[in-house]
């Protein structure tokens, strides 16, 4: 019984994994293919995970699991969030038919309310731009 | 072969091809934090293979290598996006 509830998850999480990798390779845009693997690519993963703990079933690999799964769950969003920050910050390119971009009017004119960072980097960005001219 | 085996067989080569289209993603790139997101990808792909191959085998200890996994990714994408962030920044500026 459990055997057959293991192998579901695990197909389910290798579906996901396969998702985000194709996403990863479809997508037009270093956000959009952020969005795919965060997301697709943590949850893939803790399903397959969570199949290993369905199969043995035992305490001391269902803790080992859920440690994995809590870490990955955390960690995940805020390596995520780092490299888009610091992709934008770089200047990539977005896709093309992207509407709204409310990031650059904080990094542009420094609106960035109480962030000290942001306003240094805005500070630094335009006087690299001084440089240039 | 019972359902867990087959499920186990689909599970490798699902996570074969997505570990060849994120290495293409690696090759072909444009930038660099593109390449730092399919990196992170076969991080959690690899903790994937990790957790399928001890179901496979039937040895739960493999699992200890994918937690040392998952944090040593995440150091890394952390060390990556701040080589990002300052990388064309002169010393004292």
């Amino acid at each position: 019984m459990f055997e057959i509830i293991s192998g579901i998850i695990l197909l389910v999480g290798a579906f996901f994994v396969l998702v985000a990798a194709v996403g990863l390779i479809r997508l037009p845009d270093l956000l959009m293919r952020m969005h795919a693997t965060t997301k697709a690519g943590t949850l893939g993963a803790g399903l397959i995970l969570l199949a290993v703990a369905f199969t043995y079933g035992d305490v001391a690999v269902i803790a080992m699991v859920v440690a994995t799964i809590i870490f990955i769950v955390l960690t995940a969003p805020v390596a995520a969030h780092m490299i888009g920050r610091s992709a934008y910050y770089v200047g990539i390119d977005l896709w093309q038919g992207t509407i709204v971009d409310e990031l650059k009017k904080a990094y542009k004119e420094g609106k960035a309310g109480s962030d000290p960072q942001v306003k240094v980097e805005a500070e630094a960005e335009s006087v690299s731009d001084d440089q240039k001219v | 072969m019972d359902f867990l085996t087959i499920a186990v067989n689909i599970t490798f080569a699902a996570l074969s091809i997505s570990l060849i289209l994120s290495l293409i993603r690696i090759m072909v790139g444009p930038s660099l934090p593109d390449r730092v997101v399919a990196l992170d990808l076969v991080a959690f792909l690899v903790i994937g293979f990790i957790a399928t191959y001890s179901i496979s085998v039937e040895q739960p200890v493999f699992l200890d290598a994918a937690i040392v996994l998952a944090l040593i990714a995440f150091l890394g994408t952390l060390a990556f996006a701040r080589y990002v962030r300052y990388a064309n920044t002169q010393i004292g500026e």
